[in-house]
């Protein structure tokens, strides 16, 4: 069994990210759970997914300590994240920043230094520029599928035609962009 | 049959349409909405579309069973109370064609005012009920209860929680089934209820009951698990899932598909044959109870609580299955990101204008995305409890405030689908009863809290067919308010607005402020501001932070100036423009 949670903020893709690894999960031929919690997410909140693959899954929903790696869309979200990793599970996260109403209006300070703080603790952390090569490609919304690239190299996950399933789940216009940041996130992610 | 991934809405929408459902119909509530949303896929062979609230949508659902096709109706726990009247009642009168009733709870009120179990509605409203637990039971417990309702003459309760329609599972899908329509017939002992004939079927739906009872007995739907050892686990919906991760293989399952009404007899051989049975349900002693009333022992409510969602670690701990894992200490506390108003968002500039009025008013509101004015930094209303109160809780309060001398003017707020929902009602109630409030509507031309769902004042319905619209000034000026008691203003023009809230506040008597703008995220918004945004010139920024207090999430303050942060998603409104006295900030592109 293995578990994944994926965070980010509203409006970052971690929901299509997740429907795009479950369809490939899937054709993989695993049993497959994908639990998510919105509802108040368009509205700049935080946005979970929980994914569990295996030969068969019961509960969709995971506890805190069982998440064997975290995706972060966003440093502050990794930092939140953290109590959901496994001892020794492994972090993929973006270095970007994007800031919260308490953050914004200067009630609450923003830990720029979330990464190094996250390394001193965790066993594995993976940084993946993916928000820098989603505008190096153009288009920022890309971030999401550049990381889930990095997670598709982290974790091994060959033998399924990606392209494929990308080009099932994005927009029309949008596909070869979505396929070049994928490739460039495993590239990111093999290359650590 | 290919596997795909669905979510529980989905399927049970996908087993609706299977069972060949011909109309549904409900109202927008999380966890609940996407299952109308994804009927629509299906127009072709169906009538789908949204009601004005959960009432009429089980009303509509009835009139069409009534008439011998099959139809369902979907609503959020909470919506259930609003449906209660005609729910209670189907019971008695049964069905013509299958009548499903889906109720998605929210344990742990991810989205909602109350934690409410409404597996005792169907105890109370004499319903059957099933409760899946994935994705393709969704599918299969959705399809079975139109036969069910047909077979026992009852309406059937599909109970799911959150985690159940928001959890995508592995499905494998059937085809349509096309049922031809059953005749309707004249049949008024059955379906008028009135005293002689209610009296009859009562007695009626009491025998109904036991019917199914004895089918739950024995159906396949109902599962048995044994394993070795002691412990016997009894559970339904999720929690079965939970409970099997929790225990493994270490303890024997019952797992019950039909929840109401209970089958006694395989209850009592389950807990036969095991030594301690332990009851695993989120929620209210539902089970618990019903079963202790059959003269057996068991427990679980006693370790588990009544409050929030389970899941298996919270099972691990109660029942002390080990230690839960070691997790990494936190290097560093994250700042918070609760929800907050879009930028754009036409709300921000009612609360804005609102809170300059704070001390000569008090604001009740309701539930909505409006429902986020409630905290920092607007503080907008003091107390919110369900769709449509917004609009006569003020009345009661009014009377109250001025009992002791209390001279601030009472507000009440809501949105545009609220209004439709049910706040014309406390609206009529407010004018009739010469009211002393300031009734405000805010209106974004959607449905927009729960996803944009269409409503009332919209052109285009659920099937996209062009309908036609209810002008909400229309319904507030039957009501018969006096014109000058009525004004239309857009939020942004914070002006306007203040000298709206002003005439309000000084007035006598009951007034309605329209405050109309459309939601920033709608599609059509979006493509008629395409590139518009603001800009901030730093020479001419005095870092006063007046525009910081609209609490826009595209404005920024660093380094003694303010800055758009994020201009990819201002939409140029110009609220913050109009808090500038420096002239600094002003609005480009579009």
């Amino acid at each position: 069994m293995t578990n994944i949670l994926l965070t980010g903020v509203g409006g970052q893709g971690t929901i299509l990210t997740t429907k795009i690894l479950s369809a490939a999960l899937v054709k993989l031929g695993y049993d497959v759970k994908m639990s998510e919690i919105h509802g108040m997410s368009q509205r700049g909140g935080t946005v979970n997914t929980q994914l569990r693959y295996g030969e068969k899954v019961y509960a969709p929903n995971i506890s805190q300590g069982e998440a064997d790696l975290i995706v972060a869309f966003e440093k502050v979200e990794a930092l939140r994240a953290l109590p959901y990793l496994k001892k020794g599970g492994t972090i993929v996260m973006d270095d970007r920043e994007i800031y919260s109403m308490p953050v914004l209006i200067g009630a609450q300070e923003y830990p720029h230094n979330a990464v190094e703080l996250l390394k001193e603790t965790a066993d594995s952390v993976i940084v993946i520029p993916a928000s820098r090569i989603a505008e190096e490609l153009g288009n920022i919304k890309v971030q999401n599928i550049c990381l889930l690239g990095a997670l598709a190299g982290t974790l091994e996950l060959n033998g399924v035609d990606w392209n494929a399933i990308i080009a099932e789940n994005v927009p029309a216009k949008t596909v070869s962009l979505n396929q070049e940041a994928f490739k460039r996130g495993r590239e990111s992610a093999l290359s650590v | 049959m290919e596997k795909i991934l669905m979510s529980g809405d989905e399927a049970i929408a996908r087993g609706a349409w299977e069972a060949g459902v011909c109309v549904a119909s409900a109202y927008p509530g999380t966890p609940s909405t996407e299952i109308l949303e994804n009927m629509a896929q299906y127009k072709d062979d169906l009538y789908c579309s949204w009601s004005n609230n959960e009432k009429t949508a089980t009303e509509i659902a009835f009139g069409a069973s009534l008439g011998g096709v099959r139809a369902m109706v979907s609503m959020k726990h909470v919506g259930m109370n609003v449906a209660a009247d005609p729910i209670f009642t189907a019971a008695y009168t049964g069905v013509n064609g299958g009548l499903v009733i889906v109720s998605a709870d929210d344990p742990g009120c991810y989205s909602s005012q109350n934690e409410q179990d409404n597996r005792l509605y169907a105890l109370h409203a004499r319903l059957g009920m099933l409760e899946p637990s994935d994705s393709q039971e969704c599918l299969e417990y959705t399809k079975a209860a139109f036969e069910l309702s047909e077979k026992f003459d009852l309406p059937m309760m599909i109970r799911v929680t959150t985690r159940v329609c928001h959890s995508k599972s592995v499905v494998q899908t059937g085809q349509r089934n096309e049922i031809k329509p059953l005749p309707y017939v004249s049949n008024p002992e059955k379906y008028a209820m009135l005293p002689a004939n209610a009296r009859v079927r009562h007695v009626q739906v009491e025998k109904n009951l036991e019917a199914l009872k004895d089918y739950a007995e024995t159906c396949a739907l109902n599962k048995t698990i044994y394993n070795e050892g002691d412990i016997g686990i009894i559970c339904s919906g999720i929690c079965y899932m939970h409970a099997r991760e929790a225990f493994g293989d270490s303890a024997s399952y019952l797992k019950l598909a039909v929840t109401h009404p209970l089958p006694d007899k395989l209850i009592k051989a389950f807990c036969s044959k095991v030594k301690t049975v332990y009851i695993i349900e989120e929620g209210e002693p539902y089970l618990e109870n019903a079963i202790k009333a059959l003269g057996i022992e068991c427990s679980g409510k006693n370790r588990l609580g009544p409050q929030g969602e389970l899941d298996a670690q919270r099972i691990r701990a109660a029942f002390g299955l080990g230690e839960p894992p070691e997790i990494y200490p936190q290097p560093a506390q994250a700042p918070a990101r609760p929800p907050v108003l879009c930028a754009g968002c036409p709300h921000r500039g009612f609360y804005f204008a609102m809170q300059k009025h704070k001390d000569s008013i008090v604001a009740i509101g309701d539930i909505g995305c409006y429902s986020l004015g409630v905290s920092a930094p607007f503080f907008g209303f003091e107390a919110c409890i369900c769709m449509g109160s917004g609009f006569s809780i003020p009345i009661g309060l009014s009377i109250a405030l001025k009992r002791q001398g209390d001279k601030r003017k009472v507000i009440g707020i809501l949105g545009d689908s609220t209004f439709y929902h049910s706040g014309f009602n406390s609206l009529v109630d407010a004018v009739h009863q010469m009211a002393d409030v300031c009734l405000v509507i805010l209106d974004n031309s959607i449905t927009a809290m729960t996803g944009h769902q269409v409503n009332s004042g919209v052109e285009r319905d659920l099937m996209g067919r062009e309908v036609p619209v209810i002008p909400l000034e229309g319904m507030v000026m039957s009501a018969g308010l006096d014109k000058d008691r009525v004004r239309i203003v857009d939020p942004i023009d914070q002006q306007a607005m203040n000298a709206a809230i002003e005439a309000a506040v000084s007035t006598q008597g009951t007034f309605v402020i329209i405050s109309r703008r459309p939601c920033a995220l709608l599609k059509e918004e979006i493509r008629l501001r395409a590139g518009r945004h603001c800009e901030i010139d730093r020479e001419l920024c005095r870092g006063c932070k007046a525009c910081t207090k609209t609490a826009c999430p595209s404005l920024a303050f660093e380094g003694k100036k303010a800055y758009i942060a994020d201009a990819a998603n201002c939409t140029g409104c110009g609220l913050c423009l109009q808090m500038c006295r420096f002239g600094a900030i002003k609005t480009v592109g579009g």
